[in-house]
């Protein structure tokens, strides 16, 4: 038994939520008092590593391959699903990433486990099954998830799970599976990346805005408010579909659902399907001209006034405030 | 080209969410059912592809029990040529993959596409399974569709960026917005859809591996704190010694 932990990177570097499921990862493994084992596909540097093992990680299989310095789905699942047979893990631990939700069910289906996805709490293990927890419908409700396979994979949701040093220290190996050639079945072309901007997913703070705002021309003042604070920046759907703003940014029960530590909705009513994709943020902050929008109904602070006026005066806020500490 | 899509009846967006039987299942009492938003963006895609049938089928296919038809006569309407329904109630995502699969397997599809995800369970969890099932590549979310000849070039959302791909048919393909602009059904597509056949296929034994056995509904926050709009520097003051967020 084991737990065996899949362990994402940008570029080499090892990404936010890297760091989360393997603390998820090992926090299982202590429960079940068993050792937590990561693994990496691609070029990732030893040094970057051996970071893991602060965060009870106390065996990281690497896999380096010149086909695999892309993300190829097929192969990716199956190197994970083999590593999972070689240490004989009966949980697998994802995040629940772009990537991850394409890894995910391919490794569940060749082990025959069953899968939650989004998990947003640890296991609780009976004697038969094994309950997790995660949001459904949108984010209107938290659900208790039953699996009842020998074999488990979880999906941990980005932000959900706080992070917890716990240093042990950690064994690096090569490990080379075999991989069929009919898993290279897809091909790369290109990778865009906005560089200077913070992933909308795994951001700690969201600034977002809505058709309030009346046009793309006023989004200056949210970038900068969302660069003040170290924020991605996020919209409503009307917004999105304007072409205001690009789709990646749309949050919501059709778009992207987030939970950060502080989401700052501005110019935004607050309907039923914006609020499923923000609901489990920790703080959530309205600027809102009216004072009967339901978006006030689930904040915990809210200004109502103009944003024109109010959002310039934030930002001379948090300046001075980030100037001073 | 043949294209089969997979359709899943969900709660319309604006439903509020209640649970029965001690919490532990969902209250669908005046519940009005649609298409999941993301399938409508598949079906859409669809249709547009095989050019009003000049390019090929479209059958659409849904594991649920009677209920859904009328969810299933809407996606004719949308334009799909035929429907094909595995009379079942959904028992998780790798019950209904098998149930697709076991369908896809006899009858040769070019492209199978679903939504990203359905907007009651969000698991995201059948476009890939159905890929590993069929043995055949898959993406799970999609933000654009092109296909050219027998390659489909696949524009897929990663962390801070975007991934361009390229696969052979047949291809999973789980999309998101962006794939189509989702289509809306006219009068001749209602009056049609009625005449279009839809199948009723016995599913196949296969055991869930997971089950929902209970509901929450999150804690409602706390009366919301109201600043005066003179006084920003308040809010920052809270978000930071209160909140303790910056
Ligand atoms: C199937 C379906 C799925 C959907 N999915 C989503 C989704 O995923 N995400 C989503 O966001 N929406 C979604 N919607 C749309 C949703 O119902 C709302 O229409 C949308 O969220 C409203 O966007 P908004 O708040 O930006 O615009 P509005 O509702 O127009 O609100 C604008 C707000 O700005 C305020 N305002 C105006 N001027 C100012 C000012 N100067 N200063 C301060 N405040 C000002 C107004 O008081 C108002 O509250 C969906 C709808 C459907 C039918």
């Amino acid at each position: 038994m084991s737990v065996l932990v899949y362990i994402e990177n940008t570029e080499g570097l090892l990404k936010k939520s890297a760091f989360e499921v393997a603390s998820y990862a090992s926090q299982i493994a202590n429960l079940q008092q068993t050792q937590a084992v990561a693994i990496s596909i691609g070029d990732v540097a030893d040094t970057e590593l051996q970071k893991l093992e602060n965060y009870g990680i106390s065996k990281v299989l690497t896999v380096t391959n010149d086909n695999l310095k892309s993300f190829i789905n097929q192969a990716y699942a199956s190197i994970i699903a083999a590593g999972a047979q070689k240490e004989g893990a009966d949980i697998v631990v994802l995040s629940n990433s772009f990537s991850g939700k394409g890894l995910a069910p391919r490794i569940a289906t060749k082990l025959e486990a069953g899968l939650v996805s989004g998990a947003i709490s640890i296991p609780t293990f009976n004697a038969d099954s094994t309950e997790v927890k995660r949001t459904a419908f949108s984010s209107k409700a938290i659900a208790t998830v039953t699996i009842t396979s020998p074999i488990k994979v979880i999906t941990l949701s980005p932000n959900a799970f706080e992070v917890e040093e716990h240093k042990v220290s950690a064994q690096i190996e090569n490990f080379v599976p075999e991989i069929a050639t009919t898993d290279f079945n897809t091909i790369v072309k290109e990778i865009v990346r906005a560089t200077d901007k913070i992933s909308l997913p795994e951001a700690e703070i969201v600034v977002s805005a809505g058709r309030g705002l009346k046009g793309p021309e006023n989004w200056g003042m949210i970038e900068e408010l969302a660069d003040v604070l170290g924020a991605a920046t996020a919209c409503s759907k009307p917004v999105s579909d304007a072409g205001w703003r690009p789709h990646a940014e749309h949050v919501g029960q059709t778009g992207i659902v987030v939970s950060p530590n502080l989401y700052i909705a501005i110019g935004i009513s607050g309907a039923i399907q914006h609020l499923a994709g923000v609901s489990s943020s920790k703080t959530i902050v309205v600027i809102n001209k009216d004072p009967e929008a339901p978006f006030f109904k689930v904040a915990d602070y809210g200004i109502v006034g103009d944003a024109f006026v109010v959002v310039p005066q934030l930002i001379a806020a948090l300046k001075t405030y980030k100037g001073n500490s | 080209m043949k294209i089969l899509v997979c359709i899943s009846n969900v709660p319309d967006t604006t439903s509020k969410i209640t649970f029965t039987n001690n919490n532990s299942e969902f209250n669908n009492t005046g519940i009005q059912y649609i298409i999941n938003p993301y399938d409508e963006i598949a079906l859409s895609k669809a249709v547009d592809l095989v050019n009003g049938g000049a390019d090929g089928t479209v059958t659409v296919i849904n594991v649920g029990d009677v209920s859904t038809e009328p969810t299933i006569r809407k996606a004719l309407a949308i334009g799909a040529d035929q429907a094909i329904r595995v009379n079942a109630t959904p028992k998780d995502a790798w019950f209904v993959a098998n149930q697709i699969a076991e369908y896809a397997k006899s009858n040769d599809f070019d492209l199978i596409l679903t939504g990203r995800e359905s907007i009651d369970y969000n698991g995201a969890q059948v476009p890939a399974m159905l890929g590993e099932l069929l043995s055949i590549p898959s993406v799970s979310i999609a933000k654009k569709l092109t296909i050219e000849g027998n390659e489909a070039t696949i524009e897929r959302e990663i962390e801070g960026g975007k991934e361009v791909l390229t696969a052979n048919l047949p291809v999973v393909v789980g999309t998101a917005e962006g794939v189509a602009e989702p289509k809306i059904p006219n009068m001749r597509g209602i009056m049609g859809a009625r005449s279009k056949p839809l199948e009723i296929v016995e599913p196949i034994a296969v055991a869930a591996l997971t089950s929902f056995s209970h509901y929450e509904t999150p804690a409602i926050r706390s009366n919301v704190k109201l600043i005066e709009e003179s006084n920003v520097n308040e809010l920052v003051n809270l978000l930071h010694t209160e909140a303790k967020v910056i």
